[in-house]
Formats: C-alpha cells, structure tokens, sequence
C-alpha cells in the first residue's frame, strides 16, 4: 500500500541528511511504528509521506500513485485519504472539539447531515462526546489527542500518521490514545505512528522500523523496542 | 459549491467573532487609516476651494477716461476677449461706478455732498479682466501696453491699468498657490501611501497570528479556496466595520468644523460632506473593503505555499 523506494532527504545544500536510502513497503491494515533518537529520520519520513515536504532523491509510492508527482492543486484532495495526528496536537484554537472535527469533513466537501452523523460517532469512539463544545484550551493534554484522533479518522482514511501521538502525555492518557489507535486499526485502518515511548512498542506487539542515522536498522514483526 | 460558500461565509463570520482581540485591533487600526484618507479627502477639498477662491480674487482693472465711447470701450472688451489667456471680461460702466461708490459711501456725508456739488459723474467707465491661471496676468497687461503705448496711442481711452501697482502681490501670489498645490499633492500621497502600508501590515500580522492554524487545514486536505475564503471575508469586514466608524468620527467632526471653514474660507465643508456624501461613503468604505481583501488574500497566499 505504501511503498519507499531508495527515497534520501539532504538539507542545507548537502550539509546535513535526514534520510538515507530508505526503502520499506507498508501492507494495509498494518500497525507499524517507528522508533528512534531524536534525529534519526522519523517526521522526515512521515513529512514525506503526507507530501509536506519532498525527497531529494527516491520515489513514495501510495498504491500506484507517487505521491511526488502530485500537482499542488490536487494536493488536499490526496491529503483527504490520509488522517494525520500530532505530539502537538495541531487543533484549531478558535474551533470548538466538534468544530474541529466537523472542519475536516467540511473541508472535504461531506453533506451536513453526513456531519451531524459521522461528528458524534466519532466523538464517542474517543469517548469525549460530553466535551464536544469545549475549545482546545479547555481541554486536558490526552482530551486534545483524542479530539485530534477523532478528527483524523472521521473522513474515513486510508491510512492514519500519528507522529509521537503520546510525546506530550501522561501515562494513563497514553495508555488510552495507544488503545483507540489500535481499536481504529482493529476496525481496518493502516496506522502508521512514530514514538520513543518503549512501554507503548512493547505493549502493541506489532512491527516495529528502528531507524538511526537516516537508515533503517532494524525491521521486527513483532515488536521490541531495541536502541 | 453552495454548500461550500455557505461555509466560507459562516466560517468567516466566526472567526471574526472568536477572534476578538485580533479583529478589534484590526479594525482600530484600518479606522484610523480610513480616517486619515477621509480627513484628506476633505482637507483637499478645502484647499482646492480656498485656492480657487484666492485666484477668483486676482484680477487687472483696465480704467477708462470719461470721455471714452462706448464704441471704443467695446471694441477694446471684444480684442481682450478674443485673447486665449482671458477668462472673461466684466464691464462696468459709467453709471454702475457712481451707483458703487455712492453705495460704498452711503454714511459718508461730505463725500456725497462732494459728488453732488460737483454736478456731473466724474468717474470713468472699467474693465475688470480675469484671467484663467494668475501666471497670464503678464500676458494681458503687455497686451494693454500695446494699446495704451503702441500706434495710435495719442488717443487711447485707457486712462490706467492697475497691473504694475499690483504686479509684485499677483506674483508672489501666484507662487505661492503653485507651492501649496504641489505640496499639498505629495502629503496627501504620502498620509494615503503610509495609511495603505499600515492597514496591509496590520491584517498580515493579523494572519500571521494564524499561520499555524492555516497549515493545519492543510494537513486536513482543505483546499486554498476553503482556508482563503473565510480570512477574505474577515478582511472584507474590517473594511466595512472601519469606514463605517470612521465616517461616524468624521461626521461630528465636520460638523463642528463647518461653520468654521464657513467664516474662514467661506466655504462650509459640512455642507460639502452632507451633499457628497455619498461618494465621500463610496470611497471610504469602498477603500477599506479594498484593503481589507487584498492585504488578506496576500498575507494567506504567504502561508498557503506548500
């Protein structure tokens, strides 16, 4: 479903590389995570994926469509296929939990009663439909992830990109998030997540992509987290 | 598409609610702009009146003797015309001068009875001459040179010009309506030029407040119609909201000046801003809506770049 072929990233002319060669493959319906040090290559990787940036050298392949060679113009609506969660969460601050949701099903041209129905569903498969009009701040660090997550999943994605989802949580909000990634994976969407929490790698038992230096050191089915 | 617009606009409203700070500090300072150039507006308008009215006041009075005809009188009328530097030419005559300084010395009582001992009029008829540009008055008083000097002079009719008594004043006069005309244009450009820069900065730091949040809609697939749109309308509203306000400071304002201006410049400039108003509206507002939607669409277009 993903592929990356021989794909590099230098920055600054040559002075420093984040990725090196990288080539992987991702099955549908896969869980993989990826770990790391900090500047290993990982949001690179992930940039890439989303074309928020592109590769100095190599190809990203969404099923047969490389993603490099996407006009600007048709960008959103490639972006539309993929749902994106952050450390930081990345909500909207002027938009209520609902709000936020609803802008991306907004954004991708759904019907309002589509809204009406598929916003609450979401809420609740995050368990936040109590909270549904409280704003950003107002809301506690793993509450805004899981808004984020509601928000991502709600177009019905191909694929879920959470970098460093839990970077920002306490262990009980982490523990959640990992368990309504996995649930969402469960319903049969590919996720593909970033994270340095070794309790998380450890508790998923999926497979896991060490990456070091901009290479990938180590491809495990069954994951360990091992640095 | 309906669907899509009808979100544009309820999301721009909102934004614009929730965003207070922003918006009022945005407003405020396009206000201030607005009011800047409607001031301008208006302090031009005056100027233009108080010149024109200054210039109206120059003019070169040809005096003739009392025995001049009224053949003579017209034929010299008909050739100053005919010049392309005149305007027009006011003839008063014999009987319309005695009626003037009769009116003029009405309370006078010697001078009257001066006049009347005297028995017949003894003023001459005259030719007020009004050229169109205080710098042709040269022109004109070497045309009458030619008449009172010229060939045939020994029976000229003209008895004086008054041009050389007041040649230095018309001068001096004449430069300084060039300078403050051309003086006056470039401040107004460059109040109307700061005014434009500042309201352009303001709404791109406004957006600059939102950087993040346009490259989240990125993130979410919204496309660059769906993000630009609502920051337009907002744009679109300070305007409105602004030359709103700052036609409402202006009006007070000229209110009480209007008199004033009446007395000073006999010119009332509220009589001016009620019966313009219109436009004086049109462009204010006009402006700031202007402003208000292209600095938008440019600072967003910033953060739009992929």
């Amino acid at each position: 479903m993903i592929y990356f072929d021989k794909v590099s990233k230098v920055y600054n002319g040559g002075q420093s590389t984040a990725l090196r060669e990288i080539t992987f493959q991702v099955a549908p319906k896969e869980f993989v995570s990826i770990v790391g040090h900090s500047g290993a290559g990982k949001s690179t990787l992930l940039k890439m994926l989303i074309a928020e940036d592109a590769p100095t050298d190599g190809q990203v392949f969404f099923e047969s469509l490389n993603i490099h060679s996407i006009p600007r113009g048709k960008l959103p609506k490639f972006r539309r296929r993929i749902g994106t969660v952050f450390q930081d969460f990345k909500l909207l601050p002027h938009k209520t939990a609902f709000e936020n949701i609803s802008f991306a099903m907004e954004a991708n041209g759904r019907t309002d009663e589509e809204i009406a129905e598929n916003v609450p569903q979401a809420l609740e498969l995050v368990d936040l439909a109590d909270k549904a009009w409280n704003f950003p701040h107002e809301l506690s660090g793993g509450e805004k992830q899981r808004v984020a997550i509601a928000r991502a999943i709600v177009n019905q994605p191909d694929i879920i990109i959470a970098d460093e989802p839990t970077g920002n949580l306490d262990p009980i909000a982490t523990y959640e998030v990992v368990q309504i990634l996995k649930k969402i994976n469960d319903l049969g969407t590919t996720v593909i997540m970033t994270t340095h929490n070794k309790g998380v790698i450890d508790e998923l038992g999926k497979r896991v992509l060490t990456m070091d230096e901009g290479r990938i050191v180590r491809d495990d089915e069954d994951g360990r987290y091992v640095l | 598409m309906w669907t899509g617009f009808k979100r544009i606009v309820r999301s721009g409203f909102v934004g614009f609610w929730r965003n207070t700070f922003v918006s009022l500090a945005s407003i405020f300072v396009m206000t201030v702009a607005l009011f800047v150039i409607g001031s301008t507006m208006l302090l031009g308008q005056l100027l233009e009146v108080s010149l024109d009215n200054i210039k109206n006041k120059v003019d070169i009075n040809v005096y003739f003797v009392t025995e001049a005809s009224d053949d003579d009188i017209n034929s010299l009328k008909t050739s100053l015309e005919s010049l392309s530097e005149v305007e027009s030419v006011a003839l008063t005559t014999r009987e319309e001068a005695l009626q003037q300084f009769k009116d003029r010395h009405v309370e006078d009582e010697p001078t009257i009875q001066a006049l009347e001992e005297l028995g017949e009029n003894p003023l001459g008829a005259s030719l007020a001459v009004r050229a169109g540009n205080t710098s042709q008055y040269q022109g004109i008083s070497d045309f009458l040179d030619e008449q009172q000097t010229g060939e045939g002079a020994q029976n000229s009719v003209i008895y004086r010009v008054n041009y050389l008594d007041n040649k230095e004043s018309i001068e001096k006069l004449t430069s300084i309506i060039d300078a403050v005309d051309s003086s006056s244009f470039i401040v107004m450009i460059v109040l109307v030029a700061v005014s434009i820069l500042i309201t352009f900065n303001t709404l791109r730091l406004a957006i600059y407040t939102s950087r993040e949040e346009i490259s989240v809609m990125r993130l979410v697939g919204a496309s660059n119609t769906f993000i630009r749109g609502p920051f337009m309308l907002q744009g679109v509203m300070y305007g409105l909201v602004s030359g709103v306000i700052a036609i409402l400071i202006l009006y007070p304002i000229v209110l009480w000046l209007g008199p004033k201006t009446a007395t000073f410049f006999q010119y009332n400039l509220f009589d001016y801003f009620v019966s313009d108003f219109v436009s004086m509206f049109a462009v204010i507002v006009g402006t700031g809506i202007a402003l208000g939607l292209v600095s938008s669409i440019m600072a967003v277009s910033r953060y739009l770049r992929v």
